[in-house]
């Protein structure tokens, strides 16, 4: 591979990002307003013409590693704001910029009319830079940097509407899930310079041989070096990809607008983790318990969050349970070792997963709902949402010759045929997430397009009202009930900062109505992103050349399979025919025997309320650790620390000076002549005590 | 024949100490404000003669200043003398303790 120099068009990537957020954040109020757009998605199509060329230069075999700036000199602590380029970090570079700039143009339409349309493109802006200098980044530090930058984007969006409740609470809750992964991510980068006494990837992993086998002490155990370093490097990936048990910030983060939920907790920021852990694979490559830990979570994760999404009725929701699943299975692949089949599996899941959530925005922008339940039939309304929206799901399904079936059945294969020695059972779990992921994205599919239009904003809306004045009849048919707990339920703050832009193309009233091209165009391109963009990484057997793989190679090496043609045909088969199967169930049990779903989430209402409330993780969390931390605060911290410590100095300090000027304020008695006995008898003192001292 | 340093000296103190003795024991501020005038003319006599007497002419300088800024002093202080006289209708400092703590 030959080196190259930095040239300006790789600067310019993330900084004309910066620029767009710059100008916005600025002059958004005054002066860009509704024109925000204009310099938010320029900027990005630029940064995206830029990836283009980046691309063409790694695809020429080019490297490049080069430092734009020294950030930190202190000592032989050096690090540098660089940029290493190679086929990783190209890849990566195309998914961010070609969803965020097709998400930017969306947002257009999307946002049209909203108060803070500048503000939101700043904000949209300001991730886009972030994620490209996370991708970009040729050290630990500016992985850091661009990592706590998204997350601090993330924040921002999620709680956009911030004088919703739920959505400010969301964001909170965003935020601080995460600094338990980036508190172990921290350290882990810590312990990288404490190791290696730099920070700079390529150092790093050509010295990363040398802890091999060593142990370290760490809080007085001695544990392998590498399988700390990497656990704790996985720590932030579990954060930030919400894998368990850090997944509860998810679904409460699709409070924010839906083309946020497409681009940061969808196609970009999300995948970062599995970004991390592929960057990393050196050192997860040293610790076979590091890697089967990565395996056994993405594999868990995938499951549990695939068994929440067949019972929820977000439409947000659902896609983003969906979210995690896949995020689990690009996990489960970088654990046995197939992280190119993880990082293929990351870029078509960016577009068909950024797909869904476009569509299912289009499908909220009409009918002023999240809930599936008050949709349907939405089929004849919306013809290229409904086109798109089918593409999408048979892509996430893994409907033979999509974009998604190749990645999927490429790590399913993966996790047969590794060394792995947890292979076998992430595989099995593997095989039933194939089955749940059509199931459920039909489910949704058949609720939204077909059937009967069961009202929309309206219908909730008399819903809620009955529901609440007969409180207690108790007939919550297939959970129609509203979500009780907290965050719930989401589609009001949307309508009512939002309604003056409707009025503009259509106006209520004449049932739900097709979105603007503005917004089709780009749910368009990205179908076919959906449908083609697995065309690069066909594996040998179906008569492609797996040129993905072969691309990644120099970065993240290839796993050594053991097993025949015969059985990758069988693995294959076997997938997709499990995909078909829940595909076909999800037909049989929402298109011919509608009433079937009921029946069943009675007979099991037990398991039905469990999946229904997510495994009750959150009452969890909320029992095991808010509370605790809420008494800890309030009795301790606000109790005695505030109230009797802090508060104690600062107006014990004040009230003893005016204790003592209390006193003292006598001495001043207004009368002129105490004043000159004063300094009479001052002056007379103080000639005495030169006499007498000296 | 010269007078010696310790006549001026002398001098010098009586008339500031005639200056204090004023200051402290009488309540008329008109009065109060000539035994400041009369402190700072001892000061001055006791500059004079020592500049005189170790040949150093920055003790007349020094002087100089004192009985500008004593004029200054007296400028300021009658002013404020005759709008407190206004005001009450006295020169009695014991009655005037607005100053009090």
């Amino acid at each position: 591979m030959a080196n190259m120099e930095l040239q300006w068009y790789h600067v310019l990537i993330p900084f004309l990002p910066l620029t767009g957020f710059i100008i916005n954040i600025l002059l958004g109020k005054e002066v860009t307003r509704y024109k925000a757009h204009w310099f938010a998605v320029s900027s990005v199509f630029g940064s995206w013409l830029c990836s283009l060329a980046t691309l063409q230069d790694v695809l020429g075999g080019k490297i490049i590693d080069a430092d734009l700036y020294t950030w930190i000199l202190s000592g032989t602590f050096k690090v540098g704001v660089g940029f290493l380029i190679d086929p990783l970090t190209a890849v990566m570079l195309i998914v961010v910029t070609t969803c965020a700039t097709l998400i930017h143009i969306y947002a257009i339409g999307y946002m049209h009319g909203d108060t803070g349309y500048y503000r939101f493109f700043s904000y949209l802006n300001l991730f886009t830079f972030c994620m490209l200098m996370l991708v970009m980044g040729n050290n630990f530090l500016q992985l850091y940097f661009g990592w706590e930058g998204v997350g601090l984007c993330s924040y921002f969006l999620i709680g956009y509407y911030f004088n919703k409740k739920s959505a400010a609470d969301a964001g909170k809750k965003a935020f601080i899930v995460n600094r338990f992964g980036d508190f172990g991510f921290g350290i882990g980068v810590f312990m990288v310079f404490l190791t290696f006494g730099t920070l700079h990837y390529a150092d790093v992993f050509a010295n990363v041989s040398s802890i091999a086998g060593k142990t370290v002490n760490f809080l007085g155990l001695n544990v392998d070096l590498p399988t700390l370093i990497a656990l704790l490097l996985f720590c932030g990936a579990v954060g930030k990809s919400a894998q368990i048990p850090l997944h509860v910030w998810l679904p409460d983060a699709m409070e924010g607008p839906t083309p946020v939920s497409a681009l940061i907790h969808a196609a970009t920021m999300v995948t970062a983790g599995v970004f991390l852990v592929a960057r990393c694979n050196p050192i997860f490559n040293l610790s076979e318990i590091a890697m089967n830990t990565v395996a056994i979570i993405g594999a868990l994760t995938m499951f549990f969050a695939a068994t929440i999404a067949i019972t929820q009725n977000d439409i947000k929701r659902i896609i983003a349970f969906s979210t995690c699943s896949h995020l689990g299975y690009m996990f489960l692949a970088c654990g046995v070792g197939a992280y190119a089949a993880g990082i293929f599996h990351l870029y078509t899941h960016a577009f068909f997963k950024a797909l869904l959530f476009l569509a299912a925005g289009s499908v909220i922008h009409a009918v002023h709902t999240n809930n599936i339940q008050f949709m349907g039939g939405l089929k004849k309304y919306m013809p290229i949402t409904y086109a798109v929206f089918v593409i999408a799901g048979l892509s996430a399904g893994g409907f033979p010759g999509l974009s998604g079936f190749f990645s999927k059945d490429e790590i399913i294969w993966s996790a047969y045929a590794s060394h792995s020695s947890v292979g076998k059972f992430v595989w099995i779990l593997a095989l039933a997430g194939a089955f749940f992921t059509p199931f459920y994205t039909f489910r949704l599919i058949f609720r939204t397009f077909f059937g009967e239009y069961r009202g929309g904003l309206e219908a909730e809306e008399a819903a809620t009202h009955a529901h609440s004045s007969s409180h207690g009849s108790g007939h919550s048919s297939h959970g129609a009930g509203h979500d009780s707990h907290g965050s719930g339920h989401d589609p009001h703050g949307h309508d009512s900062s939002h309604g003056s832009g409707h009025d503009s193309h259509g106006g209520h009233g004449h049932g739900p109505h097709e979105s603007p091209y503005i917004m089709t165009v780009p749910l368009m391109f990205l179908a076919v992103g959906a449908i083609a963009a697995g065309w690069v990484g066909i594996p040998p057997l179906l008569g492609g050349g797996n040129h993905f793989a072969h691309f990644l190679q120099p970065v993240v090496g290839h796993p050594e399979f053991h097993g025949t043609h015969a059985e990758e045909w069988g693995v294959m088969i076997l997938s997709t025919t499990i995909a078909l199967i829940g595909l076909g169930l999800a037909a049989f049990m929402y298109l011919r025997k509608t009433d079937l779903p009921e029946r069943i989430s009675k007979q099991f209402s037990l398991l039905y309320k469990i999946l229904y409330n997510k495994y009750y993780v959150d009452e969890f969390y909320n029992l095991t650790i808010v509370q605790p931390t809420l008494k800890l605060a309030n009795k301790v911290l606000v109790g005695f620390t505030d109230a009797k410590i802090i508060e104690g100095i600062v107006n014990g300090v004040p009230n003893l000076i005016g204790i003592f000027s209390q006193k003292l304020r006598r001495l001043q008695t207004g009368i002129a002549h105490h004043y000159a006995i004063f300094m009479a008898a001052g002056a007379v003192f103080i000639v005495a005590l030169v006499i007498l001292l000296s | 024949m010269a007078v010696p340093l310790s006549w001026y000296m002398l001098l010098s103190l009586a008339v500031f100490s005639i200056g204090v003795f004023g200051f402290l024991s009488r309540r008329n501020i008109i009065i109060m404000l000539m035994s400041i005038e009369l402190m700072l003319n001892g000061v001055n006599i006791n500059l004079i003669a020592l500049s005189h007497y170790i040949q150093d002419l920055r003790g007349q300088i020094l002087a100089f200043f004192v009985i500008a800024v004593a004029a200054a002093e007296a400028a300021i202080g009658l002013a404020i003398v005759i709008a407190m006289f206004r005001n009450r209708a006295t020169a009695h400092v014991d009655e005037i303790k607005e100053m009090q703590g």
